[in-house]
């Protein structure tokens, strides 16, 4: 009944959909401020009812309905209560229900906070919203429907794909979809504009703390996807430059770009058409890897059992969207206000340039992404483009960009004094050398990149150091008057200094890869291997019983010259049920590296086939990925930015906008 | 100094005609140099691979042909029941390595069926095989049906 009455709320949603698309558009368009108002109304009724067909569904994997395909497919009885409720998620039906549902979810947050936009905006906005989410739910009522029946109820459910029986699931898809879907209200916000035919610092300030939001959020979604490869599928490496991934880092490359022009918008009222059409590019790339892991045009871990019919189906949704906002940009754009010009050498002339680097390295990873699919499609060929490739277009775009990070954070508004900032940046400059130099000398013999990725790295966190202490720091003023002033300073300055040293410190735990030790052997009882500064040895080697599976474990101790450093196990499993196998590696974190083990093979004369890395400073790149997340945090609750969101200050910012007007 | 309204254009389209310049520029390099060609084992046999040259290769992996050595050191055939390839590879292969199971393995052809490779990637689990895979299968009729992906 239940199901049933989730399958309902699910088709009412496209109805509810539909009205939030049409009718508050007409409104806004024939300007009649009562269809205008049912926006809000409509996104409301929208959000609740995919919640009701959302809960419905994990009432059914809770409860272990297995007369539901979805529920038979992806569930078992005995599963933990966790990946009843993650496995709603684990498949492909599950979710794109999850996909929408964050979707409705931002239409009905931007309605809720959206008291001081202009009335004729916001219901162009969550219009468009409601198309898309109406797409989407034509898209899994049609062809992906998560409710349908088995006339033969079995007894037992499939279980979970054992790969994704880790907490990993619970928090990886939910934190990247909230990314990703989130960018499609910077989208709706730009098309909002192109009808509405008006942008100025006021819709910047609207959209800037959306796009702050989605932001978070697909960073550490893909922070947490990378380290969740990591240990999960035993190959050691964080980054595969799988299509997968490049369809999430498109999004944020396009992202990170929208979120710094927003800034030179809001201040500067300038770069609007660029923003515009920033915002169009970012969910376009958004869409564009929904299509890529969801259609199975291209096979990874995450592409789930497919049909051709979802393919052309979201390639669809996908043409409508990406082309119906690009020619209404191409239409509406130069009726647009243009934006004023600005000096190059200024705050607003390096976030241009920001700009420049990050939009080419994602049409950089745009183009290796397809290239293979277009090629194969013209004349049959089958090349595969991997690592080299993406390192070589990505890798000096992005050290070009790292470079001139602190000069652009440093630099003052309108016009800049770049002799100035020279020299602010001198003690920056120095320390960044001194630790390239240091690094150098010390690992003399080793690999060149490393010092020079190091040095980069402390670069941008003196350069972030710098900007903030110059910001405090008066020639002859107390210390408390300088805490006063650290504490007085906006708290996106705080934010933006954050995540500038957050990506510093995830280049140096990239550059530090460099150095990681690998050592492949097969052991013998007590038979030490040395891995970079350790010796492990094998303890013992021996088959267990778990729930669910069995497995062969072997276990090393680990020595650091002669002092005992505790216990490093790995085993391979197999999965009861599906026969699966899987190797769970064994990871131990030394201060900022890790140990990591991943056993291949007991050999039946006791004897262990292993491979063993050292990796230093490897933890850096997560880190610095969590701390660039928190400095969007801090930023997002800088009350300047967060005005738009605040209902509070709801007046003030309407009565601006009218002052524009 | 102050700039012109032209002058800042010009400067402004200067900088991004430089950056879209070396981005293309590298992009085009980097297709022309780095990418790696799919072969089936007949393929490589009959197109006159050229030795040294990187290769991806795809087939099933020969049965009772996977030879290991103390070091780690795999060797194994892998075919599309035409021709067949011989693999050499270091190092520990994916879980769901199998006799008899597809199979794809990037690396130098070194001429006389002959591949050095330095990745081997299996399906992922029992309802997936890479792609070019099951397609030169399909292609050579040997495809033993079942859920693709």
């Amino acid at each position: 009944m239940m199901v049933e009455l989730g399958h309902f709320a699910l088709i009412m949603a496209f109805a509810t959909a539909l009205i939030q698309t049409i009718l508050p558009m007409w409104g806004a368009i024939a300007r009649d401020p009562g269809l205008a108002g049912m926006a809000r109304y409509s996104a409301f009724v929208t959000f609740a009812l995919v919640l009701i067909a959302y809960l419905a569904l994990t009432m059914a994997y809770i409860g272990s309905d297995f007369s539901v395909v979805n529920v038979a497919m992806n569930s078992h009885s005995t599963k933990p209560l966790m990946y009843k409720i993650s496995g709603v998620w684990s498949n492909h039906e599950g979710s794109m229900l999850l996909w929408v549902m964050i979707l409705v979810l931002f239409a009905a947050l931007v309605a809720l906070r959206g008291g001081g936009m202009p009335e004729r905006l916001l219901a162009s906005v969550l219009s468009v919203q409601g198309a898309i989410a109406g797409a989407f739910l034509l898209f899994i009522l049609l062809t992906s429907n998560p409710f349908l029946r088995l006339a033969d109820v079995p007894m037992e459910g499939q279980g979970l794909n054992p790969i994704l029986e880790d907490p990993g699931l619970a928090i990886h898809p939910p934190l990247l979809y909230l990314g990703y879907v989130g960018f499609s209200v910077a989208f709706s916000f730009a098309v909002g504009a192109l009808v509405h035919g008006r942008i100025d610092a006021v819709w910047a300030r609207f959209v800037r703390p959306w796009t702050l939001l989605a932001w978070i959020f697909l960073t550490l979604g893909i922070a947490m996807g990378s380290y969740w490869a990591y240990y999960e599928l035993g190959w050691g490496g964080w980054w595969f430059w799988d299509p997968v991934e490049n369809a999430s880092l498109m999004p944020w490359l396009m992202g990170t770009a929208l979120l710094h022009s927003t800034i030179v918008m809001e201040k500067r009222d300038a770069l609007k058409v660029w923003t515009i059409l920033l915002s169009i590019l970012t969910f376009s790339l958004s869409l564009l890897g929904t299509f890529l892991v969801r259609s199975g045009v291209i096979t990874s871990v995450h592409s789930f059992a497919s049909d051709p019919a979802r393919g052309v189906f979201i390639l669809g949704i996908l043409t409508l969207f990406i082309g119906g906002g690009l020619s209404l940009f191409a239409w509406r754009a130069p009726s647009l206000k243009q934006g004023g010009l600005f000096a190059p050498v200024s705050r607003e002339g390096a976030l241009v340039v920001n700009n420049l680097f990050l939009a080419t390295s994602a049409v950089a990873v745009l183009v290796g992404t397809l290239y293979p699919l277009v090629l194969e499609t013209i004349n049959g060929s089958k090349i595969s483009v991997g690592a080299p490739y993406f390192n070589l277009t990505t890798v000096p775009l992005f050290v070009c960009l790292l470079v001139l990070v602190p000069f652009g954070q440093s630099l003052a508004w309108k016009r800049g004094d770049l002799m100035g900032v020279g020299q602010r940046l001198l003690a920056a400059f120095g320390i960044a050398l001194l630790a390239m130099m240091a690094t150098f000398a010390l690992t003399r013999g080793g690999p060149v990149a490393a010092p020079l990725g190091l040095g980069l790295g402390v670069w941008l966190i003196a350069g972030s150091a710098t900007d903030i202490i110059n910001r405090c720091y008066r020639r002859g003023s107390s210390l408390s008057a300088i805490f006063e002033r650290a504490f007085g300073l906006p708290r996106s300055a705080w934010g933006t200094a954050l995540a500038h040293a957050g990506m510093g410190i995830t280049v140096i735990g990239i550059s530090a890869t460099a150095w990681g030790v690998e050592s492949l052997a097969v052991v013998g009882k007590h038979e030490p291997l040395s891995v970079g500064p350790y010796t492990v040895s094998l303890e013992q080697a021996f088959k267990r019983k778990g729930e669910g599976f069995r497995e062969d474990v072997a276990q090393f101790s680990v020595m650091e010259g002669a002092s005992a450093r505790g216990l490093i196990e790995t085993s391979k499993r197999i999965h009861t049920g599906r026969e699966m196998p899987t190797t769970e590696a064994g990871i131990v974190t030394y201060g900022l590296g890790q140990l990591y083990a991943s056993v291949n093979e007991i050999l039946p004369d006791g004897r262990v086939s292993i491979r063993f890395y050292w990796k230093p400073l490897v933890t850096l790149i997560w880190g610095g990925a969590l701390i660039m997340a928190l400095g969007g945090a801090i930023s997002l609750a800088d009350r300047r930015v967060r005005i738009a969101l605040s209902t509070k200050t709801k007046r003030a910012s309407s009565s601006n906008a009218e002052a524009k007007a | 100094m102050a700039m012109t309204r032209k002058q800042k254009r010009l400067t402004l389209i200067a900088s991004a005609g430089a950056v879209l310049a070396i981005a293309a520029g590298l992009i085009l390099f980097a297709l022309s140099d780095k990418i790696v060609f799919f072969y089936t084992p007949s393929d490589i046999t009959k197109q006159n691979i050229a030795a040294g040259s990187r290769v991806r290769i795809g087939g099933l992996v020969e049965n009772a042909s996977v030879v290991r050595d103390a070091s780690m050191n795999v060797t194994f055939r892998v075919t599309d029941t035409e021709t067949s390839l011989t693999v050499h590879y270091k190092g520990l292969l994916p879980d769901l390595f199998r006799e008899g199971q597809g199979v794809v393995a990037e690396g130098v052809y070194q001429g006389n069926s002959d591949v050095m490779a330095d990745t081997v990637l299996a399906k992922h689990d029992e309802n997936y095989m890479p792609k070019d895979v099951a397609d030169a299968l399909k292609k050579k009729g040997v495809w033993q049906g079942g859920k693709t992906q």
